[in-house]
């Protein structure tokens, strides 16, 4: 068939950003997922929990200051992420450079602490099923943060390549800010399960 | 002898009348809409499509309407199967109360002591008085398995760690076969469960038997087959109650001549098919949980002498 | 935006005439030859293609195995398989045909068709495509494997614990099983967020949302439907394996775990999983009809909103399968409730698809045979899950035949015909070459006839007190006579599948030329040439109408201005399409097929050792960051 040319698109930029760009839709929809699979999680702990004649199962309810400390610090490294969000958004290279280092350490530190996590549970994951709900629940976030912390580390070291100026990486950058978000705030629920609810 | 459409229990007759009705209506509904199909294809044949804003606005009119029907059946639907459920219910006043354990692949009996008879044990088999409200108390050792015996009622699941209640009353005597719906392994084909309705007093007469211990055999045959059963590993996993034989992984045996079936359902009690069994489970039941224990013919004879007189 | 001068030496489409722009597009998008540039290809139609043919694949085999299923029913206390292989066959049927053939096919059409009707030149993500399908091909192989060994999973393919918990399945048949599904699960996910960012970023400009076909909107309804679904069986499987690895007590009544738990989990996405199938089968009937009919569809909107309420409500039914587990008997009348009212947005559909026809001219062409065969078999379906949603009705039924008789009404009924009647209807599109009109209708009157005879009979099978999935059943029960009859029809009906793909195999070199459009359609895949060109559009259209191909018009009106240098295309605001930006598109790479190798390599290790999900981590991040890493071509450029 013959075409008629009635647009011209050539004045439009290359690179979308915020939610024009393809990057961070396919992050939100990972968002989702993730959301989807910690919204049943956190389901199953409360199905389990009005299964069992009393909860904690044979066990005291954790040791909080590992778990209360992480959550500050967590919460914390929302303002620092933000600010490197918004310096990519503006294109600031040098600031963006410092604020993914300091994201860096913000991600191993939660980490070091989550070792002291496990431990305070006071079970196993094998005694009964409150042990291997507690287990998952806390292994499952610690996979998100390893993983956005790994990316934050490649997106760092991007940042000081020769890829590094280009609209598409401080899009990368604002993306990985929303994913470190979105590992916050999903822990605070996680956080109330797991030391809060066998207080109750 | 084991369909839902040949219901001989009072549940089974309500959900039976639910069924038809049911079927009935969508059936109906079926037709009607083959029916605007094939109307739909021939009325148009070689013609134009109808254009225009009438044609349109009555074909709207006719999908509404529809739609509008189709939501009042389904809450028609939805209401009738609530009212069923409730007519299942026969009352709150138990005449008889039976625990089922089912387990990879047969079915343990214990029955509660009652007006109708004391409590003991048996398998595969259940007996009820007909007429009577029998609660059932299912429960499950190892996997999952599923209570059905479809002329009487539905089923239901028996789960580790749960027990679920079933409801039977059986409106004429007979016996009607069930059979595990739940997949649950291996056998789960072979394991099925005949339940005999009889009445109060043929009901009472049976109970009195099944509670007293094995009877006593005075035949010689029958002495050495008892001997060998109790030194056989037999004994280590059957009870025969009045013996040595206090096994509880396997079926109870006290009273396994008088039963109809052996093996859950897999052979009529016969001395041939009791001998077949224990001289090779595993062929006859690839995979059962009862091994094939080494026997001469001559022992199998007389433990086989000795089974069929445990009436 | 500096990008005015940045770009001016770039080649624009603008300033060439068509046939330079061809030689330039041709070129950047191209797939290299040979089998690295085959392996390292992100082209969603030659992915698509391979997935359909992986899946048809996978269909054969189980229906291969579906037919050894009814040689041994055929006569009671058959010998022919054992108990141990059957339970294999039949679960080793079902999981193929639901994780290997019936979702992996509908998403497969996806990522072929939805780019190509909204006007783009590759999904959004190609990379994560190709790794997608490498994913799903390793792990349909690595089953079929287990099953070439006799090891294959034989607890059904909702393998209910405890019955496939450490204790009563030992051994690493159930384990694979699991991880079979979180590779199927994986690569499903993948397509999920490839479609939704297709639709709602990459439409031609101007195709707002009351614009898009409604095929699309189906596949964007079941993409979100696997995203909300699949975290829930990603879930189940893995504390499976955990209980069976590591001796977690999630379904150990003893410890406090519970075997029901499993059940709300799987089928918390295994209801909405036939919708998952069952959704893209319908939206393609809605494509299709038109095409037949010579009129476009009758109720567009209540079409689209009764896929939404579709996907919506079928989060809220997952409890019917589980009625006679013995939950409260108020929850069971709200689960009666919520499956029946499923029934009203699927007649919605059915409606809406007779006035379609009732105000249109039918062309009896073998799509539309397919549709009717449809329409005639799926309502019949659809009744039987009226009855079974009924908790009365279901508990003398459930895990009979009945059931069986059901879902095949539905799956094979309401999803394959449709699907069939898809691949006539858009085989031309992908081959460039028509499949043949008498074969066509030798194979849907085989396939239609052979069906019925074979499924309906189950009906009363399952009335007549016959369980599911016995390898065997004794002489004096009532059910020999219909057994044989459903074994001799599955053989009309195998028939009709091998004439359907004897017809593939025979036009796919030796069919007429079918032209761009050959059946004058009216969507944006018939506007471009058969097969599409590896860029799909040379200018991407712009839509002013629900029907962009009108017979009348002789233009195609299309936007200019896009690079043809390096492979770029248009993105567009969700709601009204209206152009937002020039994005790049990345580049064939080889890293998204290392990064499957090494998933599965993970993803197999783990079943032995919870360790493989440390050291095997590694060598699956250093295949991503290669993926992701910039290579420094035009496209990594912005
Ligand atoms: C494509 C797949 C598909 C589809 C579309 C459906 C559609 C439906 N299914 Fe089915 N179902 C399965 C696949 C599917 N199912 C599978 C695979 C299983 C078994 C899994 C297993 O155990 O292995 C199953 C099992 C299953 C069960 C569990 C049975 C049991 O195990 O005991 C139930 C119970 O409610 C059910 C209900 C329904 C309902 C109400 C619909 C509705 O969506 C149907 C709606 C459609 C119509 C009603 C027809 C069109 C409407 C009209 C013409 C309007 C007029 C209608 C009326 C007035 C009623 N299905
Ligand atoms: C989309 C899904 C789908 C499809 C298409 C089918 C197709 C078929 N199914 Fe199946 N089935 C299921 C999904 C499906 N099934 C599921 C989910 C279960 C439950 C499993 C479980 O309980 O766990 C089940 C269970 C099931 C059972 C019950 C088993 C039991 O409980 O013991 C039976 C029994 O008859 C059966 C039969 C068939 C038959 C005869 C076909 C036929 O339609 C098949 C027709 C196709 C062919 C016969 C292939 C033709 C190919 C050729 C002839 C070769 C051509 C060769 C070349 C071109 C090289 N199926
Ligand atoms: C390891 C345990 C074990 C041993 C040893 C064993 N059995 Fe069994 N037996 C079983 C089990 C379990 C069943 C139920 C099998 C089934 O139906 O699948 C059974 C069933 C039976 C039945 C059928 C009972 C019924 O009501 O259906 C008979 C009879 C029987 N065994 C006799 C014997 C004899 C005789 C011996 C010894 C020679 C023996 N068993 C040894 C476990 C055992
Ligand atoms: Cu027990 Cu099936
Ligand atoms: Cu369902």
């Amino acid at each position: 068939m013959k075409s008629r040319i009635v647009l011209d698109v050539s004045k439009l930029p290359l690179h979308g950003m915020g939610n024009a760009s393809l990057t961070w839709w396919g992050t939100c929809a990972f968002m989702l997922i993730e959301g989807s699979g910690f919204a049943l999680a956190i389901a199953v702990y409360f199905y389990l929990m009005s299964m069992a004649p009393e909860w904690p199962i044979n066990a005291p309810a954790p040791d909080l200051w590992a778990g209360t400390w992480l959550t500050i610090l967590l919460v914390a490294s929302v303002i620092p992420n933000i600010l490197v969000s918004s310096w990519a958004g503006k294109s600031d290279l040098r600031k963006v450079r410092i604020g993914l280092v300091v994201m860096s350490l913000m991600g191993i530190l939660p980490l070091a602490l989550r070792i002291f996590e496990f431990p305070a549970l006071h079970i196993l994951w094998d005694q009964n099923a409150y042990g291997s709900i507690t287990w998952v629940l806390l292994g499952l976030h610690t996979t998100h943060i390893l993983t956005d912390l790994i990316d934050t580390l490649v997106l760092a070291c991007l940042m000081f390549s020769k890829h590094a100026d280009n609209p598409r990486r401080y899009g990368d950058v604002e993306d990985n800010a929303l994913y470190w978000n979105f590992v916050v705030v999903a822990w605070l629920p996680i956080y109330a399960c797991i030391y809060w609810v066998p207080r109750l | 002898m084991q369909s839902a459409w040949d219901a001989q229990g009072h549940s089974a007759e309500v959900l039976k009348h639910l069924m038809l009705g049911i079927i009935g209506v969508c059936t109906l509904i079926w037709l009607l809409v083959v029916l605007m199909l094939f109307a739909a294809l021939v009325k148009r044949r070689g013609q134009a499509p109808l254009q225009g804003e009438h044609a349109e606005r009555k074909t709207r009119l006719v999908v509404y309407l529809s739609v509008a029907v189709t939501t009042i059946i389904v809450a028609g639907l939805t209401l009738a199967s609530f009212f069923a459920t409730r007519d299942l219910v026969v009352g709150r006043d138990m005449d008889l109360t039976v625990r089922i354990k089912g387990q990879q692949w047969w079915w343990q009996v214990t029955y509660e002591g009652s007006s109708f008879g004391p409590r003991f044990q048996t398998a595969n088999e259940l007996h009820i008085p007909v007429g009577r409200n029998v609660r059932l108390e299912l429960e499950s050792i190892d996997v999952i398995h599923s209570f059905w015996v479809p002329s009487l009622a539905g089923k239901q699941d028996m789960i580790p760690g749960r027990m679920n209640v079933l409801t039977l009353r059986a409106e004429r005597p007979g016996v009607y076969r069930g059979q595990c719906a739940e997949f649950c392994g291996l056998q789960h084909s072979h394991m099925a469960l005949m339940v005999v309705a009889q009445d109060d007093d043929q009901y009472r007469r049976w109970a009195q038997a099944q509670a007293l211990d094995a009877a006593v055999p005075d035949d010689t045959e029958v002495q050495a087959g008892r001997a060998v059963f109790m030194r056989k590993p037999c004994a280590a996993c059957h009870t025969v109650r009045g013996t040595e034989a206090q096994g509880s992984s396997g079926p109870d045996l006290t009273h396994v001549g008088g039963r109809r079936t052996i093996a859950a359902g897999l052979l009529e009690t016969t001395r041939g098919s009791l001998a077949a069994w224990t001289a090779d489970p595993q062929t006859l039941k690839p995979g059962t949980n009862m091994p094939i224990v080494p026997l001469t013919s001559e022992e199998l004879q007389q433990v086989s002498a000795y089974m069929e007189t445990l009436k | 935006m500096t990008g005015v001068d940045r770009i001016s030496p770039d080649v624009l489409d603008l300033d060439l005439q068509d046939a330079e722009v061809e030689r330039h597009l041709s070129r950047t998008w191209g797939t290299s030859p040979g089998f690295w540039g085959a392996i390292a290809t992100v082209d969603h139609k030659v992915i698509a293609r391979r997935y359909i043919a992986t899946a048809f694949v996978f269909l054969i085999l189980g229906g291969l195995l579906a037919l050894a299923m009814r040689l041994q029913l055929a006569r009671p206390e058959s010998r022919l398989i054992d108990p141990d292989r059957y339970n294999q066959i039949f679960t080793m049927h079902g999981t193929n045909m639901m994780f290997l053939f019936a979702v992996p096919v509908m998403g497969a059409m996806a990522i072929y068709l939805v780019p190509l009707m909204v006007g783009t030149r590759n999904v959004a993500f190609p990379r994560l495509n190709a790794f997608s399908y490498w994913i799903f091909l390793i792990g349909g192989s690595l089953l079929w494997l287990s099953f070439a060994l006799d090891a294959a999973p034989d607890v059904g393919w909702f393998a209910y614990v405890p019955l496939s918990g450490p204790q009563y399945s030992p051994g690493k048949r159930t384990d694979l099983w699991a991880q079979m599904i979180t590779f199927t699960e994986v690569s499903a996910l993948a397509i999920a967020i490839e479609v939704v960012v297709t639709v709602f970023k990459q439409r031609a400009p101007g195709m707002s949302l009351d614009r898009i076909p409604v095929l699309v909107w189906a596949m964007v309804v079941m993409s979100f439907q696997v995203i909300m679904a699949m975290p829930s069986i990603m879930f189940a499987s893995t504390t499976l394996i955990l209980d069976r690895l590591v001796g977690t007590q999630f379904y150990n009544p003893a410890e406090g775990g519970d075997a029901l738990l499993w059940q709300h989990l799987f089928w918390f996405f295994g209801h909405p999983e036939v919708y998952i199938i069952f959704l893209p089968a319908v939206g393609m009937v809605s494509s299709m009809l038109p095409t037949f009919v010579g009129r476009p569809i009758f109720g567009y909107l209540a079409l689209v909103m009764a896929l939404i309420t579709t996907g919506i409500l079928s989060f809220g039914l997952w409890v019917h399968h589980m009625f006679v587990v013995g939950l409260p008997r108020m929850g069971e009348s709200f689960f009666t409730a919520s499956s029946m009212a499923i029934a009203v947005p699927a007649g919605i559909q059915i409606f809406c698809w007779l006035a379609t026809l009732w105000l249109g001219r039918p062309v009896f062409r073998v799509p539309l045979l397919f549709i009717i065969g449809f329409i005639v078999t799926f309502v019949m379906g659809g009744m039987t899950g009226v009855m079974v949603a009924s908790v009365p009705f279901d508990t003398q039924v459930h895990d009979t035949y009945f059931v069986v008789a059901h879902f095949h009404y539905v799956l094979v009924g309401g999803a394959v015909f449709p699907l069939l009647g898809a691949i006539y209807y858009w085989f031309p599109k992908m081959t460039g070459r028509m499949m043949s009109e008498t074969l066509g209708r030798w194979a849907f009157g085989l396939i239609f006839v052979g069906f019925h005879l074979t499924f309906f009979p189950m009906h009363i099978l399952g009335l007549q007190g016959m369980p599911r999935r016995i390898y065997t059943y004794q002489p004096e029960l009532p059910w020999s006579g219909l057994n044989l009859f459903i074994s001799i029809s599955s053989l009309i009906l195998a028939l009709g599948f091998l004439v359907f793909f004897v017809d593939v195999l025979r036009s796919w070199r030796h069919g007429l030329p079918a032209g761009p459009n050959p059946w004058g359609a009216s969507t944006l895949e018939w506007a471009t040439p058969s097969p599409p060109p590896p860029y799909n559009f040379l200018r991407i259209p712009v839509v002013q109408d629900r029907n962009p191909l009108r017979p009348e018009d002789k233009e195609l009106p299309v936007a200019a201005g896009l690079r043809v240098d390096r492979r770029e295309l248009l993105v567009t605001s969700v709601v009204e399409a209206l152009p937002e930006a020039r994005e790049s598109s990345p580049q064939n790479s080889i890293w998204p097929f290392w990064a499957a190798l090494a998933t599965s390599f993970m993803l197999v290790w783990s079943i032995f050792s919870p360790w493989a999900v440390v050291w095997g981590a590694i060598p699956v991040a250093v295949a991503l960051i290669a993926w992701f890493w910039p290579k420094g071509t035009p496209e990594d450029e912005a």
